[in-house]
C-alpha cells in the first residue's frame, strides 16, 4: 500500500516536472510568436519602408519644423545629420542626409534605431526610405552619407509644431575583431 | 529518486530526532517545515516593512532628506521583490505545509525530503536579494517588475536579483509540486475532491498555477540575463529584440502571480468565516468553480499592466473586458462569505475580525482593480499612486490581513497555546486604522497625478503624504505587537483545548490534539 502510494507520488512528481519543463521552453515560445504576431498585425514597422499613399495631399497653410538628431552607443563611430532642422509642410516629401565615419581600425556592423518625439509621431510618419532599413557595414576610417526620405502626414494634431526624429546606432554582432569592450 | 522514494515515509524512523539546530536543517516534518516557512517570511515581512518604513520617511515631507534617489529606487524595488516573494508567497507555502496534510488527514507531505530543500533555498534567495545591497553600485532599482532596459544596464545587483528569483522560482516549483501530489494522491479514505476543506481546494488551484507560471518567469530573466552577459538580445533593441516583448511575458507571469498571493487568502477566510458564523460555507461547490474560473481567466489578462505601452484598441478592448469578468466569479466568492454570516451566530474572535476585516478592504481593492481596468481611466493613473493604493489593498488588507487571520484561527493547533484575545484585538484595530490611513489618502494622491517611485513630490501632494507616513509608521509599529502577542503565545499562552473553536468542523480540530502531535494521521481517519 505504502510503495504504492509512493510509485504513484513519484509518477505525479515525473508529469509535473514534465508540465514545468513545457511551460519554460513556453516563455521561450512567446518569443517568435510574439515577433509573428507583430509581423503579421503591422504592429512593429518601424524598421520597414512604408508606401505612399496615393491621395496624399500637401497642406500648404501649416509649417511644421522637423529636428534631427543622432547618437551613437557603445561604438567607435561619429554620426550626424548634415542639416539640424527643416521646415516643412504637412504631406511634402522631404530628404535628410546623415554622415556616418568609423573611427576605428576595424570593420563594424550598425545598427540604426529610430525614436520619434512626439511618441506618436510614428502613426503620421511615412519613410521611403532609411539607413535603418538594413544593417551598416563600415570598413575601418570608412565615411558614409546615407538619405532619410519621409513625408509627415497632414493628419499630424495641430497642436504639434515641432517634431524630432532621433537615430542611434548600436552595434551589432559579428563585428570585426578588437573588441572595445 | 530513490531516496525520495523512501522518504514518503522515511520520518517514521528517525522518531529520535536531532536536537538543536540540526533538527530544523534536517528535518523533513512537515509541521516543522511549516513552522520555519512561517518564521521565514515573518523576517522577511520585517525586512520588507523596514525598507516600506525608509520609503514613507524619505516621502514624509517634500524634497530630499534621507535617502538618495538612488538608494530610494532600490528601497521601492527590494521592498516590492521582498513583499512579494520573500513575505507574502512563503507565508502561504508555511500554511500549506502545516494544514493540508492536517486537513485531509496524510502523514505528512509527498516528497519530504523535497519540501525541506524548497525551503531551504529560500534563506539563500533572501541572502542574494538583501546582500545585493552591499555590492557595487547596490540593488536592483528598476522596480520589482525589473523591466528592461534598466534591468540589462544596471550592476551586479540585478544579476544577484536575477539568481535570487531563479532559486525562488525553483523553490515554488518543488512547493507546489509536493502540494499538487499530496493533495491528488494522499487524501484520508473518503475525502472526496468535493469533500476537501476550501483552503485545500485553493492551495490545489493556486499549485496548479504556480508550475505554469513559475517556469515563464525563470524563463524570462534567463533572457535577461543573458541579454546581459552573453551577447543576446531578446529585450535589446539593438539586436533585434524588443523591451515591450519582456512586459508580454513578464505578465504572463505577474498576473497569475497576484492570484496566487490572493487564492490562498481567500482559502483561509473560507475556513474562518463559517466556523465563526457557525454555518457550513454557504454555497461550497460554486466556491470551487470561482476558484477554478478566476486562475483561469489570470491567464488571458496580462496585458492590462500594459495598455500605456502601446497596444491596438482591439488588444486594449479585450483585455478590460476580460479583466472586468474577474469580478464575476471574485464577487460570486464575496456573496458566498456573506451568505455564510447571514442569520449565523456569529461571535468577533480576532480571526473572525481579521477576516471580514479582509473581506471589507478586498473589496474595496477590488473595485479600485475594476476601476483600473477601464482603459481611459488606467492611462490616466497608470504608474501614480492610485494603483499602489490598488495593489496594497489587495496585498496588505487582502493577502496579508488573511494570513493574520489564519495565524490567529490555527495558532492554538500549532502552539498548544491561546493567544491573548485583548492584545490581538488590538492588532486587528491599530491595523485597520493605520492601514486605511497609510493607503486610502493614496487614491487621491494617485487621482491628483502624483507618479511611484519617485523620492520627491510636488508641494500640493505634502498633506496627504504626511497623513500617508504617519499611518505606515502606525502600521509598522503595530506588526511588533503580533510579534510579542505570538511570542508571549507560545511562551505563556493559556492551554488550548483541542477545539477552542465550537464551529470548526475540519479534520484538524475534530481528531487531532492542540498541539498537534509531531507526526499525525499516520492510520489515516475515515471521512464520512
Amino acid at each position: 500500500m505504502v510503495t504504492n502510494l509512493s510509485k504513484a507520488n513519484v509518477v505525479m512528481m515525473k508529469k509535473l516536472l514534465v508540465f514545468t519543463l513545457i511551460m519554460f521552453v513556453f516563455g521561450y515560445a512567446l518569443v517568435p510568436f510574439y515577433e509573428k504576431f507583430c509581423e503579421v498585425t503591422g504592429i512593429n514597422n518601424l524598421l520597414k519602408p512604408d508606401v505612399l499613399v496615393k491621395e496624399n495631399w500637401v497642406d500648404e497653410k501649416r509649417w511644421i519644423t522637423v529636428e534631427f538628431d543622432a547618437n551613437t552607443r557603445g561604438l567607435p563611430w561619429q554620426f550626424k545629420p548634415l542639416q539640424t532642422s527643416a521646415r516643412i509642410h504637412p504631406g511634402e516629401a522631404i530628404s535628410v542626409m546623415y554622415e556616418i565615419t568609423n573611427d576605428s581600425d576595424r570593420e563594424i556592423n550598425g545598427q540604426a534605431i529610430p525614436s520619434y518625439s512626439p511618441r506618436f509621431l510614428d502613426k503620421h510618419l511615412k519613410k521611403f526610405e532609411c539607413f535603418c532599413f538594413t544593417k551598416q557595414v563600415l570598413k575601418p576610417y570608412e565615411t558614409r552619407q546615407m538619405p532619410v526620405q519621409f513625408v509627415i502626414e497632414p493628419g499630424l494634431p495641430p497642436e504639434i509644431n515641432t517634431v524630432t526624429i532621433s537615430y542611434t546606432f548600436f552595434e551589432l554582432p559579428g563585428s570585426g575583431s578588437v573588441a572595445t569592450k | 529518486m530513490a531516496a525520495v522514494h523512501g522518504d514518503v515515509h522515511g520520518h517514521e524512523h528517525d522518531d529520535h530526532h536531532p536536537s538543536g539546530i540540526m533538527r530544523w536543517v534536517k528535518t523533513t516534518n512537515h509541521k516543522d517545515i511549516g513552522t520555519m516557512y512561517l518564521w521565514f517570511s515573518f523576517t522577511m515581512f520585517m525586512v520588507g516593512g523596514f525598507l516600506a518604513m525608509g520609503i514613507r520617511a524619505e516621502l514624509y515631507q517634500p524634497g530630499i532628506q534621507i535617502l538618495q534617489p538612488e538608494l530610494f529606487n532600490q528601497f521601492t524595488t527590494l521592498h516590492g521583490l521582498i513583499m512579494v516573494f520573500g513575505a507574502i508567497m512563503p507565508a502561504f507555502v508555511g500554511f500549506a505545509n502545516w494544514q493540508v496534510p492536517m486537513m485531509i488527514g496524510a502523514p505528512d507531505m509527498a516528497f519530504a525530503r523535497m519540501n525541506n530543500w524548497s525551503f531551504w533555498l529560500l534563506p539563500v534567495a533572501a541572502t542574494l536579494l538583501v546582500g545585493s545591497f552591499f555590492v557595487p553600485g547596490g540593488a536592483a532599482a528598476g522596480g520589482w517588475t525589473f523591466y528592461p532596459p534598466l534591468s540589462t544596464q544596471g550592476g551586479l545587483g540585478v544579476d544577484l536579483m536575477i539568481f535570487s528569483v531563479h532559486i525562488l522560482g525553483a523553490s515554488s516549483i518543488m512547493g507546489s509540486i509536493n502540494i499538487i501530489t499530496t493533495i491528488l494522491n494522499m487524501r484520508a479514505p473518503g475525502m472526496t475532491m468535493m469533500k476537501m476543506p476550501m483552503f485545500v481546494w485553493t492551495w490545489l488551484i493556486t499549485a496548479y498555477l504556480l508550475v505554469l507560471v513559475m517556469p515563464v518567469l525563470a524563463g524570462v530573466v534567463t533572457m535577461l540575463l543573458t541579454d546581459r552577459h552573453f551577447g543576446t538580445s531578446f529585450f535589446n533593441a539593438a539586436g533585434g529584440g524588443d523591451p515591450v516583448l519582456f512586459q508580454h511575458i513578464f505578465w504572463f507571469f505577474g498576473h497569475p502571480e497576484v492570484y496566487i498571493m490572493i487564492l490562498p487568502a481567500f482559502g483561509i477566510v473560507s475556513e474562518i468565516i463559517p466556523t465563526f458564523s457557525r454555518k457550513p460555507l454557504f454555497g461550497y461547490s460554486s466556491m470551487v468553480y470561482a476558484t477554478a474560473s478566476i486562475a483561469i481567466l489570470s491567464c488571458i489578462v496580462w496585458a492590462h499592466h500594459m495598455f500605456t505601452a502601446g497596444m491596438p484598441t482591439v488588444g486594449q478592448l479585450f483585455f478590460m473586458y476580460a479583466t472586468m469578468l474577474i469580478a464575476v466569479p471574485t464577487g460570486v466568492k464575496v456573496f458566498n462569505w456573506t451568505a455564510t454570516m447571514w442569520r449565523g451566530s456569529m461571535t468577533f474572535e480576532t480571526p473572525m475580525l481579521f477576516a471580514i476585516g479582509f473581506i471589507f478592504l478586498f473589496v474595496i481593492g477590488g473595485f479600485s482593480g475594476v476601476i483600473c481596468a477601464i482603459v481611459p481611466i488606467d492611462i490616466q493613473v497608470q504608474d501614480t499612486y492610485y494603483v499602489i493604493a490598488h495593489f496594497h489593498y489587495v496585498l496588505v488588507s487582502g493577502a496579508l490581513f488573511a494570513l493574520f487571520a489564519g495565524v490567529y484561527y490555527w495558532i492554538p493547533k500549532w502552539t498548544g497555546h491561546m493567544y491573548s484575545e485583548t492584545l490581538g484585538k488590538w492588532h486587528f484595530w491599530l491595523s485597520m486604522f493605520f492601514f486605511n490611513a497609510t493607503f486610502f489618502v493614496q487614491h487621491f494622491l494617485g487621482l491628483a497625478g502624483m507618479p511611484r517611485r519617485i523620492p520627491d513630490y510636488n508641494l500640493q501632494f505634502a498633506d496627504f503624504n504626511m497623513i500617508s507616513s504617519l499611518g505606515a509608521f502606525g502600521f509598522g509599529l503595530t506588526q511588533l505587537l503580533f510579534l510579542y502577542l505570538v511570542i508571549d503565545c507560545i511562551r505563556n499562552g493559556e492551554k488550548a483545548p483541542q477545539s477552542p473553536w465550537d464551529g470548526a468542523t475540519t479534520l484538524e480540530w475534530t481528531h487531532l490534539p492542540s498541539p498537534a502531535p509531531y507526526h499525525s494521521f499516520e492510520t489515516p481517519p475515515i471521512v464520512k
